[in-house]
């Protein structure tokens, strides 16, 4: 039926990418098992840390550390694991407000089951052996008892 | 202490598929054959190589296939100087733009089998096409163009296809 | 304000996968059409703005070969977002109210069937914290349907009848690409893709194009019968960070259609741009829409979802049947970004 030529296209480019300070920050902290988030100037701590307020625009400054453990706010249970999936075997998509924080960050809960998974539930941040400075230094989140 | 010059490395990465579709389908087809085809525009008369679907500038549907010779002038070209990873010819090498004969638009390929520094708008050349095995849907079947020997084609014949 | 109306809209049938022709070949039909339909020649048309996205073909600049279905010559006055279509319209009713053209062309085409759109829409999310893990768009849609179910106010069901609903109303449409009866305890019955989302709640993966030619003033009253005139229009943006919104509520579409005039009338019909089942329940609620109001009654996103198209496709949808004489006053919308970013209302009166 397809008289029409198709070839395979691949698109790949290694970019890099400069972070700025509050970033380079957050990044460097990751390395030490740190979570850095910023004060907005409304006194809200945002993680993962703006250079703007989200509202007046004002630069932000003011690091503050949070927890490395939070509180599920949202989740989505994958259960066949895409291959550019951070984690093999299924596991979720969260939203993850860490303890200190008023936003909250998008990270892979790795759970026995969906019925592992409730919105509320305690995780904390299970953090990569050899890490470089980068979000995939946390390896995923794990639930707390 | 942060240092305020990190650079993370962002790979990305996608797989896709590209279609041709009818028009470079047929084109490439035929190139196969060691035939050339352009597409002549119903309301304009212009004929498109390679073969499109519809006509840039009147924006209305080709009408029939037509047949284009594989011989052609150079209208325009550079000398390329600078090599580049992939690129099968040494520097430094001459790219052009090829008028073919029965064509309206000017076609993109490499000019050899003479010194670069000959290389000249005018120049009357022919393609050198692959051997049967290793014709492809592609303009790579054409290895390049090469001189014919005839005289210079006059300004007068392309100036209008710069 | 001067007056500007939709006078002609066109599209192609939509399909899991165009295999013969390119975007172009796809497109040129759609355009011919519409200009066609408008009654205004080709060549007088004053302003020319399409609405796509390299990402779909992975092809830089991709958007610059549709020229060849427009005819180019004499040089047109062009534009080109890397949106859907619908921020087009946007751009060419701003660009008539300078006055000095009278008409606009805008079209939109896209062909999610070349790439693995689920991994495409991954690039426009936060590349520095979000997109290394590459959350797919089926995902993050998730996290936004687990929340509207934890908020109590809707159930999985909610999103099957949304559904059933729209393939039910698709059969009436030509160009959707799933249509039918069907039953929503199989629905129901199908497994998640993403948890909540089974796949009758998630779009299809569409091929199309479309277009729709607006008018000005006298120029829409010469050429039609019954415009469609654009009474507000209107779009707005939330944060990019899905952690700081409320996934639950649409405070943009909210917005963008106070500022539209969306709220003066209740509209006869509503076309949505909703991707996601749940969606269309997430902006019944900011919009506020009467029992009376027929929500997508082409079948909307569900029925066919050609990624940067869909958007106009509602605009145009939503014109065709006042300019048809089904309805009298009209809303479409069309959102962009993840879990409604980003939303676009329109309002359309005869």
């Amino acid at each position: 039926m397809a008289d029409a030529l198709t070839a395979p296209h691949i698109l790949e480019y290694p970019y890099t990418r400069s972070v700025g300070p509050i970033l380079a920050a957050f990044f460097t902290a990751l390395k030490d098992r740190r979570i850095l988030g910023v004060r907005a100037a409304d006194g809200r701590v945002l993680v993962p840390p703006q250079e703007y307020d989200p509202e007046t625009g004002a630069t932000l400054e003011d690091l503050v550390q949070v927890a490395d453990a939070g509180v599920v706010t949202t989740w989505a249970w994958v259960a066949e694991p895409r291959p550019k999936h951070p984690l093999r075997e299924p596991f979720a998509f969260a939203l993850v407000r860490l303890d200190g924080a008023d936003t909250a960050l998008l990270h892979a809960v790795a759970a026995h089951g969906i019925d592992a998974m409730t919105t509320g539930m305690r995780v904390r941040a299970r953090w990569r052996e050899d890490r470089s400075g980068d979000i995939t230094d946390i390896l995923c989140f794990e639930p707390l008892p | 202490m942060s240092d305020p010059y990190v650079v993370v490395p962002r790979p990305v990465r996608l797989d896709y598929t590209y279609t041709a579709g009818t028009a470079s389908s047929r084109f490439l087809r035929a190139i196969m054959q060691r035939r050339l085809l352009g597409s002549r525009c119903p309301s304009c008369a212009k004929v498109y190589v390679p073969l499109r679907a519809s006509c840039p500038t009147c924006g209305v549907e080709m009408g029939d296939d037509v047949e284009v010779s594989d011989r052609g002038i150079v209208t325009t070209f550079c000398i390329v100087n600078i090599p580049f990873p992939g690129m099968a010819v040494k520097p430094p090498f001459a790219a052009a733009s090829v008028l073919l004969d029965d064509a309206d638009i000017p076609i993109f390929h490499l000019i050899q089998e003479l010194p670069v520094e000959e290389v000249r708008m005018g120049l009357r050349v022919e393609a050198v096409w692959r051997p049967d095995d290793e014709l492809e849907p592609s303009m790579e079947s054409i290895r390049h163009f090469r001189p014919t020997g005839e005289p210079d084609a006059p300004f007068e014949r392309y100036k209008d296809h710069l | 304000m001067r007056e500007v109306a939709v006078v002609a809209f066109a599209q192609t049938p939509y399909v899991r996968s165009e295999q013969e022709r390119t975007e172009t070949e796809m497109l040129a039909p759609v355009i011919r059409e519409a200009v066609a339909r408008s009654g205004i020649d080709a060549k007088a048309i004053g302003f020319t703005v399409s609405g796509s996205s390299d990402y779909l073909a992975g092809q830089p600049f991709a958007f610059v070969q549709a020229l060849d279905a427009v005819g180019a010559w004499p040089p047109i006055r062009e534009s080109h977002v890397e949106m859907d279509g619908a921020w087009a319209l946007y751009e060419a009713w701003v660009r008539l109210q300078c006055g000095d053209v009278d008409s606009a062309l805008v079209y939109a085409f896209g062909k999610s069937s070349l790439g693995d759109i689920r991994d495409v829409m991954t690039l426009q999310l936060d590349p520095y914290c979000v997109a290394p893990l590459w959350p797919d768009s089926v995902s993050v849609a998730a996290l936004q349907a687990r929340a509207l179910l934890d908020s109590g106010r809707y159930s999985e069901r909610d999103f099957a009848n949304v559904t059933a609903r729209s393939r039910r109303d698709a059969r009436a449409n030509p160009a959707a690409q799933l249509a039918g009866e069907v039953d929503v305890d199989a629905l129901l019955a199908e497994p998640y893709v993403v948890a909540p989302l089974r796949k009758h709640a998630c779009p299809p993966i569409s091929d199309g194009a479309a277009a729709v030619v607006l008018a000005a003033d006298n120029l829409a009253r010469q050429v039609c019968a019954r415009p469609a005139w654009i009474r507000g229009m209107d779009h707005r943006i939330e944060p990019h960070q899905l952690g700081m919104r409320d996934l639950t509520r649409s405070p943009s579409t909210r917005l963008a259609a106070e500022r539209a005039g969306a709220f003066e009338a209740p509209p006869d019909i509503a076309e949505l741009h909703t991707p996601f089942a749940h969606q269309e329940l997430i902006l019944r609620d900011e919009l506020a829409l009467p029992a009376s109001t027929a929500v997508n009654p082409s079948g909307g996103a569900l029925a066919a979802n050609a990624v940067m198209v869909a958007g106009l496709a509602r605009i145009g949808e939503a014109a065709q049947r006042v300019m048809g004489g089904e309805a009298r006053r009209a809303l479409a919308h069309a959102t962009s970004g993840p879990c409604l970013q980003q939303n676009l209302v329109c309002v359309l009166e005869a």
